[in-house]
């Protein structure tokens, strides 16, 4: 399968990836190269089969209700790009 | 001095010959010196090391006996630690100095490690050669201008350089066992589960799993048994009673049945000088008694399109989090949010990392779904399938972790062809199953490596048999010229 | 052209642990920005989740309430898009197999009837953070406190056909919830949140119209005008020859109309996938059977039995099982005073009122049911009559103390020695003689004159019956 440039540009947009058109040109190839590689998984024998998410056969663990994080905002915001007020800030959202 | 073993330093150190800050100065020493030529470190945590080397000669003093007390080691860059940078690779991450400790950091600190830093890696573990780290290539130790394989190429240069005694590594498709076949170490990847992925930074959620890297089998158990461990903040984590990993070392081989994936030895790309030392291999083990057979894993050829369909789709989704807003890197001046995020993320990850989040975005996206992630998944099932059904009738598989040497730094500019130098590593992420990689040979003054894949939760069996290879062999003990 | 509404409804109600759904983070409401966020609730990397038990529990309770069934093997999907108040990117949800299967509720419609509502499917799922327009120039803060507060996402099948009918659901559901202790009901603070799918078709038709989703139906009051606004919008759209589009649409209170969601627009694909770092959640029966026995006793079967027990007429039981506490409220005073009509007559008339009237909750109000059960012991051991028992309630209420304390502060006992009614009898018919002739001479009407006259004498605290009995005979006597 290949992929063309505005499919790439679809695919960039959606994963929220900056690109210009050389980029996605350079791109389309790659991802082509990949699909066609991938293509392989076709002949594979896998009526009635399962899909496995997990390699190991097990149950979720369900953790007791209580609470156990103390507060620790100024260590996780004195990484942050940009606060204020104990927000972060992000440039205006239009609803 | 380099010369010496993990263990063999534990030994010492215990028997107080040597003091963890001497130890400890002397791979950092090291480390100044020569790292340059490889670049296998981010980042160098010289004083906090000595802190630690201090904190571990007065435990030591008072005769402690903590598993790793005392020794250097160096954390993949994967691994969050906190108060120190840690970057997976990436400019994305090149700011982020983490807030909270790794399970395994933890654990190793515990244990009484000394962390010497955080080593180079493919940019989000993406890669086999380690080209795309934002902080440069490593470089084989065995030849300067070949790549050390990837993604935790630079904790496998360290060690095969002697920079560090073990550090850790993540293998995710093969991450642990090609490079430590390129830098000519021994290398582990443990049963998925086995050990904590808490705040190890994720790459593709259901198949990484974290492991050892060091110079013999005996040193990776020794780290495993500090590395492993059920964790509460895992739900992936497995509840296992604690296993000593070095308890099979001494094991002999008599009626081990080695299964050899015929597969694994056709004509795929596999180097016929690779081969003739695994040929030789399987001799020095029949020799200590082990039996031959062959064995057919039947669908194995689909793994690598099957991983990558499934890794793209996981890391797509789990590298959606880096958007410039909580920490991180982030663009100069957005516009607006949307401008924010594409250019954040835009100037934030490399190619390779875009590529496959690219390609994870489509086969999850609508209408593509079924054709791509679900039957990806299937083929998964079948391939883990094959292996219950061989380990049926063996207990080890055995083949080559690598089809050919390593390559020249950029040989490989499709990404295709670089995904199939993880042809033979890549089943065993996908079913989950305990794999590692040693030293077997060398061939134009380039390692070897030989893979050993187990059933689940036998790693202690694994490390046995590569215990007892490598008591008759010595290519464990190699070190490049340069860095003996 | 007559046409008929169709409505479904998403409801979200955060489950009120104490911690979060996949963090060991505190879920109260109110805390300073990001105080309650930890590193897994901020999207950290290399962080993973662990579910909490509190939020499984409470998701089979609010199943087994509305007879779903419960998913043996629910599976965690994420659901993948880019939003600042979603940090990881994705939200954990659950998508193919959630954990609550098809169920449903009764309501009552306005004629009486009960009208059985399908309930397609209820999931767990993480709440986001909430973002602030408000106090930052052409920025926008970010509070994660709420990010991973547990949810329940409870989908109602296409039934319901009226704005009315939409409410009574809301409402239904919101009774459960509370009366289950899953959810504090909060609408104000967003516990109880509600997004309506709106369509219009000619009556009689079976497929279903395009529908429009509405958003920030915050109160019961909203959906039931955001309902009505947007049934005549489309209506107005298809008439005028137009087509109704498939969108967002949120509410406005201010101008009530629903408009476009422009930021919305893009349409979505979401990626579901099952969420690797989760494994499938397993439900099985012992599990079932120990939420079970948590059950606390459901609205309808409440109501059943105040009908049976106490021999209330429907009507009053609903009115008193409308809340768990009310109902809870209501058996301690019937209990009390042992006169369970007259305790359903008061905690629905005086006590209802004034609540209202002092705009307080039922747990705050001044008189508690211990007290108001003392005073209506007093109106069935015949100490005062229900008319002076306004009066006492009225100063309790005014916490001028208890039922007896007020009785006696005020002398306000009954009067019911026959001697002194008959003493008091005798002295209003000496002072009348004019009436009392022209009662003897035929005019029966006058009797209300002389009761009037005793219950003058005695400001009301004479005994209404013996009054009359006593009376009675005085005058025909």
């Amino acid at each position: 399968m290949s992929v063309d440039t505005s499919e790439v540009r679809r695919i960039a947009h959606l994963s929220r990836l900056a690109m210009n058109d050389d980029q996605a040109r350079d791109f389309a190839g790659g991802l082509s190269d990949i699909f066609a590689f991938v293509e392989q998984l076709d002949g594979a024998a896998i009526e009635g089969v399962e899909p496995m998410a997990h390699p190991l056969d097990a149950e979720q663990r369900l953790r007791p209700d209580a609470v156990t994080e103390p507060d620790r905002r100024d260590a996780y915001q004195a990484i942050a790009p940009a606060v204020e007020g104990g927000l972060y800030l992000v440039p205006r959202v239009i609803e | 001095m380099a010369q010496e073993t993990l263990s063999g330093w534990v030994r010492k150190l215990q028997a107080r010959e040597i003091s963890s800050r001497e130890l400890t100065q002397l791979y950092l020493d090291r480390i100044e010196r020569l790292d340059p030529q490889l670049n296998s470190f981010i980042t160098v945590t010289a004083e906090q090391a000595l802190a630690q080397a201090d904190a571990a000669d007065a435990r030591l003093a008072q005769g402690e006996q903590t598993p790793l007390l005392g020794v250097p080691i160096a954390q993949k860059d994967i691994f969050c630690t906190e108060g120190v940078r840690t970057s997976c690779g990436s400019r994305m991450l090149d700011p982020f100095v983490s807030p909270y400790n790794a399970t395994v950091v933890e654990r190793m600190n515990a244990a009484g490690a000394v962390m010497l830093g955080k080593t180079n890696m493919d940019e989000f573990a993406m890669g086999s050669s380690n080209e795309t780290s934002f902080y440069g290539p490593v470089r084989n130790p065995w030849d300067t201008e070949r790549v050390p394989g990837g993604s935790s190429g630079g904790s496998a240069a360290a060690v095969g350089a002697r920079l560090v005694p073990g550090a850790t590594g993540t293998d995710t498709g093969g991450s642990i066992r090609q490079p430590a076949a390129f830098c000519g170490i021994t290398g582990l990847k443990p049963t998925y589960g086995r050990v904590s992925r808490y705040g190890m930074i994720a790459f593709a959620s259901s198949l990484d799993q974290g492991g050892p890297m060091a110079a013999t089998a005996e040193d990776c158990g020794r780290m495993l048994n500090a590395m492993a461990g059920f964790d509460e903040r895992d739900s992936t984590s497995v509840e296992r009673p604690a296993e000593d990993f070095t308890a099979g070392l001494n094991q002999d081989l008599k009626g081990l049945r080695i299964g050899l994936p015929t597969e694994f030895f056709g004509e795929a790309g596999l180097d016929e000088r690779v081969r003739g030392v695994i040929d030789a291999a399987i001799e020095v083990l029949k020799g200590r008694g082990a039996e031959v057979r062959e064995v057919g894993l039947p669908n194995s050829h689909l793994s690598v399109p099957a991983y990558y369909v499934v890794a793209p789709a996981e890391c797509s989704s789990n590298l959606a989090r880096f958007d410039g807003v909580r920490y991180g890197y982030r663009c100069e001046n957005p516009e607006d949010l949307m401008d924010l995020y594409t250019r954040s993320r835009g100037e934030g990850f490399g190619d390779e990392v875009k590529r496959r989040i690219m390609v994870g975005t489509y086969v999850l996206s609508a209408g593509y779904y079924d054709a791509y992630y679900l039957k990806a998944q299937k083929v998964r099932r079948i391939i883990a399938d094959d292996f219950r059904r061989a380990f049926a009738d063996v207990d080890v598989l055995l083949a080559p972790t690598t089809p050919e040497l390593p390559f020249a730094l950029g040989a490989k500019a499709d990404p295709v062809s670089m995904y199939l130098s993880d042809i033979y590593t890549i089943a065993a992420n996908l079913a989950g199953l305990p794999a590692m990689s040693l030293p077997a040979g060398e061939i134009d003054g380039l390692p070897v490596g030989l893979q050993l894949i187990g059933n689940y939760f036998d790693e202690a069996r694994l490390l046995g048999v590569a215990h007892q290879y490598q008591q008759e062999t010595d290519w464990h003990t190699r070190v490049p010229a340069a860095f003996a | 052209m007559e046409w008929e509404t169709v409505i479904g409804l998403e409801i979200h109600a955060q489950l009120n642990t104490v911690s979060k759904i996949f963090s060991g983070a505190p879920t109260a409401y109110g805390a300073e920005p990001n105080r309650q966020a930890c590193p897994v609730d901020l999207g950290m990397p290399g962080v993973l989740p662990v579910l909490n038990q509190g939020a499984v529990e409470r998701a089979v309770m609010l199943g087994l309430a509305i007879n779903a069934e419960i998913t043996p093997r629910s599976v965690f999907a994420r659901k993948n898009y880019f939003y600042p108040d979603l940090p990881k990117g994705y939200q954990i949800s659950q998508f193919e197999l959630p954990i609550v299967g098809l169920g449903h509720l009764d309501i009552e419609l306005e004629d009486g009837t009960t009208k059985r509502i399908g309930v397609t499917r209820a999931h767990l799922e993480e709440d986001a953070g909430k973002s602030l327009h408000e106090g930052f120039e052409a920025m926008t803060g970010i509070d994660l406190n709420r990010a991973g507060t547990p949810l329940i996402e409870i989908v109602s099948e296409p039934e319901l056909r009226s704005a009315k009918e939409a409410v009574a659901y809301m409402k239904k559901l919101h009774s459960l919830v509370r009366y289950l202790d899953i959810c504090d009901g909060n609408m104000q603070e967003g516990s109880f949140r509600c997004d309506a799918n709106v369509s219009i078709r000619p009556k009689g038709q079976t497929e279903f119209g395009t529908r429009a989703e509405l958003k920030n139906l915050n109160s019961f009051r909203f959906v039931e005008r955001a309902i009505n606004f947007e049934v005549e919008r489309q209506i107005d759209v298809i008439e005028g020859g137009g087509t109704v589009v498939q969108e967002t649409r949120l509410y406005d209170p201010d101008r009530d109309e629903t408009r476009s969601m422009r930021s919305k627009e893009e349409a979505n694909d979401y990626r579901y996938f099952p969420d690797p770092d989760l494994l499938p959640l397993v439900v099985d029966s012992a599990f079932i059977e120990t939420v079970r026995e948590k059950l606390p006793e459901l609205p309808d079967a409440k109501r059943a039995r105040f009908v049976e027990q106490y021999g209330l007429s429907d009507y009053d039981a609903g009115v008193l099982t409308a809340t768990r506490e009310m109902g809870d409220f209501y058996e301690a005073v019937a209990a009390g005073c042992d006169a369970p009509k007259l305790a359903a007559n008061w905690v629905m008339g005086e006590f209802s009122a004034a609540l209202n009237r002092s705009e307080v909750e039922l747990g705050e109000a001044p008189v508690n049911a211990e007290g108001l059960a003392g005073l209506l012991a007093r109106i069935q051991d015949e100490t005062i009559s229900g008319k002076i028992a306004k009066e006492v309630f009225e100063a309790m209420w005014n916490g001028e103390g208890d039922a007896d304390a007020v009785i006696e502060a005020k002398g306000l006992k009954q009067i019911t020695d026959t001697g002194a009614i008959d003493a008091i009898i005798d002295e209003v018919m000496a002072s009348n003689p004019k009436q009392l002739e022209q009662y003897r001479g035929g005019k029966d009407k006058l009797f209300g004159f002389f009761v009037g006259q005793v219950m003058k004498a005695t400001q009301g605290k004479a005994n209404p019956a013996q009054v009359n009995e006593r009376l009675k005979a005085k005058l025909d006597g």
